[in-house]
Formats: structure tokens, C-alpha cells, sequence
């Protein structure tokens, strides 16, 4: 070892041998007992009692309906919020206003806020003790403990998710290609669709996929505003949950399967978009400093 | 002195973004704050200081605490092993960091019950040691623990790529062992992220219900979270005490939201410049 390495680099702290080889061992183990286990259990458990039991729980009724109920919820919440994160994001990157740091941390909110929180203050204003609760009452519009609910719920926790993906690029790339193409006559939406969305397209995707994951997933914020009524406003993951305090156990994992498969997609999908450098530029640089 | 801004949408776009966020956003959160406060200050103070509820704070609190620090170390040493070795399956390790954020919570709540229950994998041989974790305030941190790892490793992560190799060269050159050199040259530059990351964890470790309340015994005064008791509130039609109880958690997760944005912003001031 007396020859002097030419060309390598030096070897950097950590890079002992033993020490780098006990630390990768220390945390596989941990990490395997922490995230790959819980997975795996999942599988055991649902085919614990054979394939039939597990294909009966997937074709029951209650369960179908369940998984209707998240694609709905799904299918409203997921386009809503990204057309509400598109719009964020283009007026706080692409235009100055008083108060817009104020309205940055506000669409901040929902991430730190707990679902359970969320899913009280909806009570509080579509419910009868609730703002507009009695009103609706009279009028006969049923929004809590109804569908409506479970959406308005999801889209509270998932508020920030686009957003959140676009408005740091956005920032990054700055306003030029769009003046220049409004100053050349061309409109906003065309502006839009045919300067920004291209530069941000896998971002905004990135966005939408980790959005559709926590609205197919939400509990605690649907568990309070839906009637948990079987068959009726059950969601996929209150669907879990009264099975498996109905000591249906085989039938819970089951359920559960399904969304640990979503769960699965998402990832692989989220590695996918971040090799066509998604989910990069976020927290690189603040989007309230730069314009001030 | 701003030159003219050329760009057209300002109205739409901002329209609806302040439609949107006060609809669903502000509205449902100004509702609570109304409810809470309609009580009157005595009440409110005799709801949140109530015994159950005081023991409800101590479980959450002390659990996210015994969470965030174990998140500290391992998301630390996760971030460290991800960024600096190569070794087979290390990206497949890098994208299950994610699984928790992917992973629904009640799927998460009941895989980890089964797995940590007295007949399961993990909870069958450490009952042999006298440890129970499933049903005890050692199974809510668990559950915190995974729900909240991914905030650490993926703020401390990048900032662990950028570390500019030249600073380590300089200080192994002055004769720095590596320990020495963790310690007061890449430490401290860590420090801001991972201050953040431990934050997010901390408040996120706070307000999480659905992967506790299956592995948590969920008894009053001793493995009740603060979450859970609002929602036994609303199904025992104590609306009144939900919101204030709520109220509390609300708080919290505003003063979390402060000290995490004035954290990123310290961290950005000393990573940005490369």
C-alpha cells in the first residue's frame, strides 16, 4: 500500500472499512424491521387464511363499494387540487402582491395541521352545531357524514401537495420565457400551456401522484366527517378499520393490500419522475425570498 | 423601482387561489377558533386542563419526543450511509424511505400491530425480554418513529450531497481524525437541516392518529393521545370539548409551523451558497 494512489480520491471521513460496513449493516437491520417488515406482514396476513378468503374480502359488496368510494374521492379532489396548485403557483411566482408570504404559509397549513383537527373544523361549519350546519339542514343538503365531506376533508389535507412541487421550480425558472412569449402575442393560457407546462410538467405530475396517494389513503381527517356507514361512505382505509375491529383480520389485511400496492406504485412512480428531475429544486430556494 | 409586469392571470390565478384556501383551508380553521373561543375562558381552561387531557399532552408529547430523537440518530445515519457509500440495493433502500409517507396510516397502524402484538414477529421475542410494545406508550412512539423518519433523511439528504469535499480535505490535512472532523467541521453544517427535518418530525409525530390508535392501548391517562381523545370527545357529542381540545392541537401546530419555517430558512442561508 506504499505506492501512492495516482488518480483516486483520498478517502473521505467515514470511509473505514469497518466503520462504513457496521453502519450500512446497523441500518439495513433497522430499516428492514422499521419499513420492509410492515410491508411484508401485510402480504402474510392477507393470504393468511388462503386465496379464497382473500378473493372473497376483495369481491365482497362492502368492499368494492369502499374502493369506489376512494376512486371518487379521488377523482374530484385529485384535479381540484392540482388546478388550485397550478393557479398558486403561477400567481405567486409569476407576479409581486402584498401579503404574499402570508399566503405562502397559509397554504403551508394543512400540512402541519392534523387530520384530526382538519376533520373537527369541518364539523364545525358544515355540521349542525357547525357554521352553516343548520342552514344546510333546511335546504336538506346532506355534506357531512356524506360524500361531500369525505371529499372537502381530502382536499384539506392534500391542499398543499402541488402546490408545493411547482412553486419552488416555478421560482427557480424565473419569468423570462413567459414575458417573452406574452410580449410575442401569445395569451396566458397558451402561454401556460406552451412555455411553462413543458418546463414543469414532470413536477406538477410528481405532485398530482403524491396527492393521489394521501387522498386514497387519508383516515383520521375522513374518519371524522364521514358517517363511517357501511356500504355507504365508507372509504378503503375506514373500511380497514372496521374490519379489523370486527376481529375480521384476514379480511383487514386484505383491504390493506390494496392500498400497500397503491403505496408501492407511488413509490416506484416518484423514483421514476425524480430521474427526470422532479422533486429536486424544492427547498433549494425559498420562494418568498427572491422577489422582495 | 419595478419594471412593469407584462404577464396576464394575475386575477384569475390569484382569484382562485384565495377562493380555494379560504374555502378549505381558512373557513374550516376559522369555524374551530370561533367554536373554541365561544366558550368563554373559564370553561376553555377547565376543558384543556382537564386530568385526562393534561395526560393526553404528556403521552403525545413524550412519545414524539422519545420518536424524534431515535428519528434524529437513525435519519442521520440513513441520510449518511445513502449519500456517502455505494453499496448493493442502495437505491432500493433509498426509495423505501418514502414508504412511509406512501403507505396509508391505518394500513401502516394495523401491519405494525400485527408485527409488534404479543404473538407476532417482533412482539413474541421481545416478550421473551420482559418488553411490551403493543398496547403501551412504547408501541405509540414505534408508530411515530415510522410515520415521521422520511422528514429527516430527506431534509439532512441533499444537504449532505452538496458538502463540498474540499472542507474535509483541509481539516483531514491539519490532521483531523474522522471523528474530529465529523464533529466540528461537518456537524455544524448539518446542523441547521437537521434541526429542520427534526421539527417536521416532531410536529408531524403531534398530530398523527390513524398508525397510533390500533397499536396504542388507547387507555385514558396512559396511552390515550391527544388526537384520539378529540375524537372520543366528538363521539361522546362534547362538541365543545373537542374544539377546545382541538384548539389546543391547532396551536401547537401553528407554533410548530413558525419554528420549522424560521429552521428552513437558517438552513437555506448556509446551504444555498455552495
Amino acid at each position: 500500500m506504499s505506492n501512492h494512489p495516482s488518480r483516486r480520491k483520498p478517502p473521505r471521513v467515514g470511509d473505514n472499512p469497518l466503520f462504513r460496513r457496521t453502519l450500512i449493516g446497523i441500518v439495513l437491520v433497522i430499516g428492514f424491521f422499521m419499513v420492509l417488515a410492515p410491508l411484508v406482514i401485510i402480504a402474510v396476513e392477507a393470504f393468511a387464511k388462503g386465496w379464497q378468503v382473500y378473493r372473497d374480502t376483495i369481491i365482497h359488496p362492502d368492499t368494492l363499494h369502499a374502493v369506489g368510494l376512494t376512486v371518487l374521492a379521488a377523482l374530484i379532489a385529485v384535479p381540484l387540487n392540482t388546478a388550485f396548485g397550478i393557479a398558486a403557483a403561477w400567481a405567486i411566482t409569476k407576479f409581486d402582491f402584498w401579503g404574499k408570504r402570508f399566503l405562502l404559509v397559509v397554504i403551508e397549513i394543512p400540512f402541519s395541521v392534523s387530520p384530526i383537527v382538519a376533520g373537527v373544523a369541518y364539523l364545525f361549519v358544515y355540521g349542525l352545531q357547525g357554521l352553516f350546519g343548520p342552514l344546510l339542514d333546511a335546504w336538506d343538503i346532506k355534506i357531512l357524514f356524506a360524500i361531500p365531506g369525505i371529499i372537502i376533508a381530502s382536499m384539506f389535507v392534500t391542499a398543499s401537495f402541488v402546490a408545493r412541487e411547482l412553486i419552488p421550480l416555478m421560482q427557480a425558472q424565473g419569468r423570462d420565457l413567459e414575458e417573452a412569449a406574452t410580449s410575442l402575442g401569445a395569451s396566458g393560457f397558451r402561454t401556460f400551456l406552451s412555455v411553462t407546462l413543458p418546463n414543469v410538467k414532470w413536477a406538477l405530475l410528481y405532485g398530482v401522484i403524491l396527492c393521489n396517494a394521501r387522498v386514497m389513503g387519508e383516515f383520521g381527517a375522513v374518519s371524522v366527517v364521514s358517517g363511517n356507514i357501511r356500504g355507504q361512505t365508507n372509504t378503503l382505509p375506514l373500511h380497514i378499520e372496521l374490519l379489523y375491529h370486527d376481529y375480521q383480520a384476514a379480511g383487514a389485511f386484505a383491504s390493506a393490500s390494496i392500498l400497500a400496492l397503491l403505496a408501492v406504485f407511488t413509490i416506484i412512480a416518484k423514483v421514476l419522475l425524480e430521474r427526470q428531475g422532479a422533486g429536486r429544486v424544492r427547498k433549494t430556494a425559498n420562494p418568498a425570498e427572491k422577489t422582495s | 423601482m419595478r419594471r412593469r409586469n407584462v404577464l396576464p392571470g394575475l386575477p384569475l390565478s390569484l382569484g382562485v387561489t384565495l377562493f380555494y384556501v379560504g374555502l378549505i383551508v381558512v373557513l374550516p380553521l376559522a369555524a374551530l377558533v370561533i367554536k373554541a373561543a365561544s366558550l368563554g375562558p373559564a370553561d376553555y381552561w377547565q376543558i384543556i386542563s382537564s386530568p385526562r387531557a393534561v395526560a393526553s399532552y404528556r403521552v403525545t408529547v413524550l412519545s414524539a419526543l422519545g420518536a424524534t430523537v431515535f428519528n434524529l440518530f437513525f435519519g442521520l445515519a440513513l441520510a449518511w450511509v445513502l449519500t456517502r457509500y455505494r453499496f448493493p440495493g442502495r437505491r432500493i433502500v433509498d426509495a423505501m424511505v418514502d414508504l412511509p409517507f406512501a403507505l396509508p396510516t391505518a394500513v401502516a397502524g394495523i401491519a405494525l400491530t400485527a408485527l409488534f402484538a404479543n404473538n407476532g414477529w417482533f412482539g413474541s421475542i421481545l416478550g421473551e425480554f420482559g418488553i411490551k410494545v403493543a398496547y403501551t406508550q412504547l408501541g405509540i412512539m414505534i408508530a411515530m418513529c415510522f410515520t415521521s423518519i422520511p422528514f429527516v433523511v430527506r431534509t439532512v439528504q441533499p444537504v449532505l450531497e452538496d458538502l463540498d469535499p474540499a472542507l474535509e480535505e483541509a481539516a483531514q490535512s491539519l490532521g483531523g481524525s474522522d471523528w474530529e472532523i465529523f464533529r466540528k467541521v461537518i456537524l455544524p453544517l448539518l446542523t441547521p437541516a437537521l434541526m429542520a427535518g427534526v421539527s417536521l418530525s416532531f410536529a408531524r409525530s403531534l398530530g398523527e392518529f390513524g398508525a397510533i390508535i390500533f397499536i396504542a392501548g388507547n387507555q385514558p391517562m396512559s396511552t390515550e393521545i391527544t388526537a384520539l381523545l378529540i375524537f372520543i370527545r366528538l363521539e361522546e357529542y362534547d362538541y365543545q370539548a373537542a374544539a377546545a381540545i382541538a384548539s389546543v392541537l391547532l396551536i401547537t401546530a401553528f407554533v410548530m409551523l413558525a419554528i420549522t419555517n424560521w429552521l428552513q430558512a437558517r438552513a437555506l442561508r448556509y446551504t444555498v451558497k455552495g
